[in-house]
């Protein structure tokens, strides 16, 4: 792939409660946000695509089509728009789809805008609404849901390579330490080791959700956007944003299985694995050229499987890497600086591109104090769509 | 004050209520807030705290707040029956208030939770708190319940699975305002309390006096940039 291809412009709310907010205004805030880092908001007229990734605002907010009415609201008619599906993993799909839109010539210039509005319904119909990227009969109507999975899957990994949940409240601890410094994150409260995992209070205060998880291995539900713009760095439209671009180094993505029990070992994520050699292939970059990641940890077991998958530690030895500090800012391999899904929020569209926004900031150096990681020259971000069933894998360069 | 006979007319019958024996939470943040049945002197520190509140309408703090400060002000003036307070402090500071009444001999009626400091699980503790002393220590069978918020309505009936009565007894309905009555039973108590109550007696002497003297917040997350005396 010849085209350059990069970021030059980022926007995002903060994630948290929006749920008395409509959703197309919560997505047009963030891309707003875009157009102001960019330059300023005459740049819409020079978008050329615009891609909108959501999951499921059909079921949480009686919307559909709503990438025409992002267009419509912020009067970009008559650019053309789509709203990209992908389940948890519909925003970096959308920035995957805009990089191909640009490589392929059709466009110079792409917004990608992302965003989900959830808390409109409760915590368990959310989680039900979420269950629908499940196979219907196999798994939904067998009663499982994402948390029942996790916890299930976490059981696994504790019985096979001996980690303990006082190893997952610490993956917690390092990522509220991160939540608690980024303007965005949803909880922005770090939290001690002692009150979740030691202390006598600690069985209700971090109570189970799907046993081993507990409230503090699961993300919260959340709502938000985040947007990004992509240029063509070679077009000329490449001048006229102020932001020098963040370049895409590497994008790629992968599938397993969709039920769960056809893989071999359900503890083995293929696609995590091979949308990042493609990812680095691409890049021609490896796993220890990476400075800092953003990774998928709507349930915290995933951070530690994902850090696994891409190379950064040995499979089975991710969790001692975290007792060893080695996942912390200033750690051999920083991940989850944002406070990731566990602190920062889990809109579950517009994740992907809330990761991809995160590496911009770190790969600018605009990271607020404490959470800045030094002179980083590659992010990776990982999304997870489905139970790691469709996954994509994007890697940042500042050139 | 000199209670006259007028006064006295004026006051509604008071049963002795057993006390609600103070403990301490450790919170998820690591800070430790002691929860402990509110006195007479604490009032003013109270109605300080709510008070700013009045005119947050999100998340309907607006509503739970004027109606609270009328529950504080009616308990501290004697015109509410058998009413009590629990308030939880972390450093002396208010973090979050509950106010519930004790009706009838094996009945309560849960009046409102109010979380000064969010995203710990201040209100859901204390809310258990007030839950623990209804039936663990008043001795009743049955609190009646109702939400006034979104929020309260997924904490409570649906986190504690509540009974709705509303259909078996149509005719029962909490007394704020008449709307869906909600029942937390003993039954329903026994098995939900290991993961919804918690907290360590007795309380250390030295935190215990942290919170002997409550101090009212200076900031709130609900009112941005609003500061206390500014």
């Amino acid at each position: 792939m010849s085209a350059r291809i990069g970021i030059v412009g980022i926007g995002h709310c903060r994630f948290g409660n929006s749920s008395e907010y409509d959703l197309v205004d919560v997505i047009a805030y963030s891309a707003n946000d875009a157009f102001r880092d960019a330059g300023g908001l005459h740049l819409r007229k020079e978008v050329d695509q615009v891609l909108v990734g959501n999951m499921a605002a059909g079921m949480f907010n009686h919307q559909t089509s709503v990438a025409s009415a992002l267009v419509s609201r912020m009067d970009m008619e008559p650019c053309p728009a789509e709203l990209v599906e992908n389940g948890p993993a519909s925003g970096a799909s959308a920035i995957r789809l805009g990089y191909m839109a640009i490589a392929s010539g059709m466009a110079d210039v792409v917004l990608v805008a992302a965003g989900e509005v959830m808390r409109v319904v409760s915590g368990w119909e959310a989680t039900n609404i979420v269950a629908t990227m499940a196979h219907t009969e196999a798994e939904y109507n067998m009663g499982l849901t994402l948390p029942g999975f996790a916890g299930m899957f976490t059981r696994l990994y504790m019985e096979k390579y001996g980690m303990t949940e006082r190893d997952l409240a610490l993956v917690a601890v390092k990522d509220h330490d991160n939540g608690a410094k980024n303007i965005y994150s949803h909880v922005q409260l770090p939290v001690t080791i002692e009150a979740i995992a030691d202390g006598e209070n600690a069985n209700v205060v971090n109570n189970y959700v799907a046993e081993p998880l507990r409230m503090y291995s699961t993300c919260p539900i959340s709502d938000g956007s985040a947007a990004v713009i992509l240029v063509n760095m070679d077009s000329p439209k490449a001048k006229l944003f102020a932001k020098k671009p963040i370049r895409i180094a590497g994008i790629a993505s992968a599938t397993d299985t969709h039920c769960v029990h056809n893989r071999k070992d359900p503890l083995v994520l293929d696609a995590v694995r091979l949308s990042s050699e493609k990812a680095y292939a691409m890049a021609g970059v490896g796993p220890k050229d990476i400075s800092v990641a953003e990774l998928h940890d709507a349930f915290v077991i995933f951070e530690l499987l994902n850090s696994e998958e891409v190379g950064f530690f040995e499979r089975g030895k991710s969790f001692l890497g975290v007792r060893n500090g080695e996942t912390e800012i200033g750690g051999r391999i920083p991940i989850n600086t944002s406070g990731g899904l566990k602190a920062k929020g889990h809109p579950v569209g517009a994740t992907g591109v809330s990761q991809v926004v995160e590496l911009v900031r770190q790969l600018r150096g605009e990271a607020e104090e404490g959470r800045q990681v030094k002179d980083p020259k590659y992010g990776m971000a990982v999304n997870f769509g489905g139970f790691g069933n469709n996954v994509v894998t994007t890697i940042l360069a500042k050139d | 004050m000199a209670i006259d006979a007028l006064e006295a007319k004026l006051r509604p019958p008071a049963d002795e209520l057993a006390p609600y024996p103070s403990k301490l939470i450790t919170l998820a943040s690591g800070e430790q807030m002691v929860v402990r049945e509110a006195r007479r002197e604490d009032a003013g520190a109270l109605l300080g705290t709510v008070y700013p509140l009045l005119g947050v309408p999100k998340d309907y703090y607006d509503i739970v707040a004027a109606r609270m400060y009328s529950e504080i002000l009616g308990w501290f003036r004697y015109r509410v029956a058998n009413e009590f307070i629990i308030v939880g402090s972390i450093d002396g500071v208010i973090a979050g208030i509950v106010t519930s009444r004790h009706v009838k001999a094996g009945l309560g009626m849960s009046l409102h939770t109010l979380t000064i400091k969010r995203g710990l699980r201040v209100g859901a503790q204390l809310f258990a708190a007030k839950m623990e002393h209804h039936i663990d220590y008043l001795g009743e069978d049955e609190v009646h319940i109702v939400a006034e918020s979104p929020i309260g309505f997924k904490r409570w009936m649906i986190e504690y699975e509540l009974e709705d009565r509303s259909a078996m007894y149509p005719d029962l309905r909490h007394e704020l305002g008449g709307v869906p009555t909600f029942t937390l039973t003993r039954k329903l108590w026994e098995a939900v309390k290991p993961v919804k109550c918690t907290g360590t007696r007795p309380v250390p002497p030295e935190l215990l006096k942290t919170a002997d003297k409550l101090i009212m917040p200076d900031e709130y997350v609900q009112l941005p940039g609003w500061k206390r005396g500014a």
